[in-house]
């Protein structure tokens, strides 16, 4: 059998050891009312058979299309290193680092993670991950709610309806109550979220870029929070924040991110990365694991898992969040894509996205009838137009020709059924904006 | 060694794309910009390279050394499930392509694998229908619960507890509290749940009770009918933590043994290796009276054999993930459970409880079993040999860690003072028990003479014993505090 080294010698002598009969006489203890109804399980393949039977379906996925699909989640080159590396199998067979003289690997590079997401979002501290953006957000959301004693959310209805149906779940037992203030033509209705700021709200819940592609400064609106004592909660687009104006500029409370952008593959929906950075005032309330850096008894640098009494294990109920296991290897090549890419490769890779989504707003907005949502508000690498047609007509026409242009806004907003959402990211080539702009004139 | 922003190099090339035409300042309004750099290092491929690797080798992990992590199920992964986890063709697979009107038909290669694997669960766990969201053991906990709060919501039933026996592991109450319910602790009568506590605690106020079978002392819950019968008596449901399903696969269905919710953790029992703290999957499945309540998406199959992601279930306690939990996780799993097959998952049960036994048998004339009987797929030690304590379970950890083994559990279940908990696993061979048991045993002798030479445990690694109140009270976070 695969993988079970006993060979039938060994099972009798272990037997012998243990003083029973038979391996079945192991499992005596379950009577026959609890034993199984049926096993119906199909025979063992070898290795071979199911790796053929795995690659016939992955051939059914239609590949080799010309994407430009985004949505919160985008296609960037993962330098080949990341591979390499994050496979080490010191790294990927250990555990949670429970035993630091035997992590110090673990524990030193997700120190390093957690310092280099504070880098880019200018907030001091963060936590060694969570399961993916979204589930950050929540959990964002939940340290708001501890810290102020408050049950009101205010959130832009801008920020990604992924996010807020999420949100919507989680909250559903807790007696919170989720305010949210409608966008403005995709862009976030400041002055609406400041009005809706009171004594009784936690937060208050914004995206930048949001998930219109939208760019925006809420300085102002997280002075006007802190005032009132809301907490402000950003969630933002990594490669973005080489370049963008950060959290910490803005002075938010909470930045939270959906780290794929960093050496993760698409991989139909997972494994991501959540990333939870803050201010000092609400460290205590993160959820999850946390590194920090000490010495041992020679005075040596070492890194622990620490702050852990705000942790499941200890605190059981009290406990700031129920997360256990994280997505510590995420985190592994989130880090080891930005030190490969390093400060110049990732502004260089923010910029080249930018520079093709502004390349291909420019010609598809040249076409008769396509105009942008946004009108001439600030974009990233994303943006929203409006086309004479239902948008999953042209996506319907689009993707049988190799072309996935986008998604349709329509899916989550009301009225905005003629909406497509398109990204860029640093591997769209010029050539290929030509081509969908040719298509889409084309399909109209 | 020095962290990898202090190796930077400014003007070094990493791996660069090529210089855009355009830059942000020429593209947006200056007052959107950051103003100072983010200060990422500079550095050479080899010098991240270099880094990396010395880093990785202050490391143990399953492939280098024995790592009997009670309820982690530190098991070697076959290496062909990575094979599969990087096909190009899932790999690149953007996870709303199915959200394009028509387009369900752009990955039915990825839609199969997950409607085969939630059929394949629910044969192996005997439940209706399963979820593969949750990314997470914690993250299924919740998920369950919260499908336990919208059942007797949508009956009308208030419920506000739930019961957690004191073995759980912590995400069990942290789960229940989270999903908005009060915890009542239920305290485990030798070592499993006791029906004649269990009827304290048990009134119409309770939703369900989490239970995890074999508990975390390896022992199998033996009056689970009982407890089962005055569950239903309450019309509270059954949850089933399958974190110790290596236990039972072929042996015990929950679904059978009347379980409502179960959730696995597939990096456990299903070849996922552990990735020094994730990812994982924790898949959900229900009997068949909360498969209205199960969160959206669901993959279904039509009469012509094509797959779609139906969100129509408006009792449905809604996303709990982004999209569809961590396909790269699953994956791996159906890969597994297809190479193993029904005979091959039966041995790696039967190989588990096996070693788990051997290995208790080998040590407990050397270390305190207080449940000295026969276990699951692992067991429970104390450092404490009946009331007196002359070694700690962190020294004995420390000593095993000089020996080139990573250590079992220490203090969990908190139930067992100075607790070790030993999940040997399936993959390891006799040789490689009898080894660990000779070296612990001879480890105990020596801390007999001489107990200097635990508690000055461990002399061999890059680092001794840390101050972990320095690390807590200075914070140190990144490299920028
Ligand atoms: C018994 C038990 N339940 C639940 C969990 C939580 O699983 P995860 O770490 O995947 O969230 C674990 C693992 O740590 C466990 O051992």
């Amino acid at each position: 059998m695969p993988y079970v080294p006993h060979t039938p010698e060994d099972i009798r002598r272990m037997l012998d050891v243990i003083g029973a009969p038979s391996v079945e006489s192991l499992f005596d203890e379950i009577g026959p009312e609890m034993r199984p109804k049926r096993f119906d399980l199909p025979e063992g393949q070898s290795e071979m058979d199911v790796l053929a039977h795995m690659e016939a379906l992955a051939a059914k996925n239609v590949s080799g299309q010309v994407s430009f699909l985004g949505a919160g989640f985008y296609d960037h080159h993962i330098p080949a290193a990341v591979d390499a590396l994050s496979m080490r199998s010191e790294f990927y067979t250990a555990y949670t680092p429970y035993q630091p003289e035997a992590s110090q690997g673990t524990l030193q590079a997700i120190f390093e993670y957690q310092t280099a997401v504070t880098r880019l979002t200018g907030l001091p501290y963060a936590n060694a991950s969570l399961y993916d953006g979204g589930t950050a957000l929540f959990e964002a959301a939940m340290m708001s709610v501890r810290h102020t004693g408050r049950r009101k959310l205010v959130v832009c209805e801008a920020v990604s309806p992924i996010y807020r149906v999420m949100l919507n779940s989680y909250t559903s037992n807790l007696h919170l109550e989720l305010v949210t203030i409608p966008h403005k033509n995709g862009v976030c209705d400041l002055a609406a979220l400041t009005a809706a700021l009171d004594a009784d709200t936690a937060a208050v819940i914004v995206q930048n870029p949001n998930f219109f592609g939208a760019v925006s400064d809420f300085s102002n609106l997280f002075a006007s929070a802190r005032a009132a004592g809301v907490v402000s909660i950003i969630s933002v687009y990594p490669v973005l924040q080489s370049v963008l104006k950060t959290p910490g500029e803005m002075a938010a409370d909470v930045a939270v991110a959906e780290g794929q952008s960093l050496g993760l593959p698409l991989s139909f929906g997972g494994p991501y990365l959540g990333i939870m950075t803050c201010n000092k005032a609400l460290v205590r309330q993160m959820p999850g694991r946390v590194v920090g850096r000490t010495v041992d008894g020679q005075g040596r640098t070492g890194y622990v898992l620490t702050l852990q009494a705000r942790e499941q294990h200890i605190r059981r109920q009290k406990a700031t969040s129920n997360i256990c296991s994280n997505q510590a290897l995420c985190a592994l090549r989130a880090l080891l894509y930005l030190c490969l890419v390093g400060q110049e490769g990732l502004t260089r890779t923010a910029n080249l996205c930018l520079e093709r989504a502004h390349y291909a707003a420019e010609r598809l907005t040249a076409i008769p009838g396509v105009a942008r949502l946004s009108g001439s508000a600030p974009f990233g690498n994303e943006f929203a137009i409006t086309l004479p047609v239902n948008a999953y007509q042209v996506i319907d026409k689009l993707t049988s020709r190799g072309v996935v242009p986008g998604f349709p806004l329509g899916r989550y907003y009301a009225g905005l059924e003629n909406a497509l959402l398109v990204a860029c990211t640093e591997k769209t080539s010029m050539e290929s904006i030509g081509i969908f702009a040719e298509m889409l004139r084309g399909s109209l | 060694m020095n962290t990898v922003f202090k190796k930077s190099t400014p003007g070094r090339e990493g791996v660069w794309p090529a210089k855009p035409g355009k830059a942000a300042p020429d593209l947006l309004p200056a007052g959107l910009l950051r103003g100072a750099s983010a200060n990422l290092p500079s550095l050479s491929e080899l010098d991240v390279v270099r880094h990396f690797t010395g880093l990785s080798q202050l490391n143990y992990g399953v492939d280098g050394n024995f790592y009997p992590l009670g309820s982690c199920t530190m098991k070697y992964n076959p290496k062909f499930a990575e094979t599969v986890a990087a096909l190009p063709g899932f790999t690149r697979l953007h996870p709303m392509l199915p959200q394009l009107k028509g387009a369900g038909r752009l990955c039915q290669g990825a839609l199969e694998v997950m409607y085969e694997t939630e059929q394949l669960l629910c044969e192996i766990c005997g439940m209706k229908a399963f979820t593969l969201h949750p990314m997470a053991g914690a993250h299924g906990e919740l998920t369950g619960v919260m499908i336990i709060a919208a059942y007797h919501k949508d009956k009308g039933n208030k419920k506000t507890k739930i019961i957690v026996p004191d073995s759980a592991h912590g995400t069990n109450p942290a789960s229940a509290h989270i999903a908005g319910f009060d915890v009542v602790n239920l305290p485990s009568k030798d070592g499993i749940v006791d029906p004649d506590e269990l009827a304290k605690v048990l009134d119409d106020e309770v939703a369900g009770m989490m239970m995890t079978c074999p508990n975390t002392l390896g022992l199998f819950e033996k009056n689970l009918p009982r407890i089962v019968e005055m569950l239903r008596g309450v019309d509270a449901l059954l949850y089933y933590d399958g974190a110790n399903m290596n236990a039972i696969m072929g042996k015990m269905r929950v679904g059978d043994a009347g379980f409502d919710v179960v959730h696995l953790n597939l990096h456990k029992t299903f070849a996922t290796p552990h990735g020094g703290g994730g990812p994982g999957a924790g898949p959900v499945g229900v009997s068949e009276r909360l498969v209205p309540y199960l969160p959206i998406s669901r993959v279904e199959k039509l009469e012509d054999g094509q797959f779609f992601l139906n969100y129509d279930f408006p009792k449905s306690i809604g996303y709990v993930a982004p999209f569809y939990g961590n396909f790269g996780v699953v994956l791996r799993a159906y890969a597994y459970i297809l190479r193993l097959g029904k005979a091959g998952l039966v041995r790696a049960t039967e190989a588990a409880v096996l070693s788990a036994n051997y290995l208790r048998k080998r040590l407990d004339k050397v270390l305190e079993v207080p449940f000295d009987r026969v276990c699951m797929h692992e067991f429970v030690a104390s450092a404490c040999n009946m009331s007196e304590c002359h070694v700690r379970a962190l020294d004995i950890a420390k000593a095993l860690l000089d020996k080139g083994y990573h250590a079992p559990t220490i203090y969990f279940p908190l139930i067992v003072k100075e607790a070790l908990m030993f999940e040997p696993t399936e993959t390891e061979s006799l040789d490689t028990l009898d080894q660990f048991a000779d070296d612990l045993i001879a480890i105990l002798a020596e801390a007999e003479k001489n107990p200097e030479f635990v508690t000055g445990a461990p002399r061999t690694l890059p680092v001794t014993r840390l101050d972990e109140t320095r690390a807590a009270r200075n914070m140190e976070l990144t490299d920028d505090l």
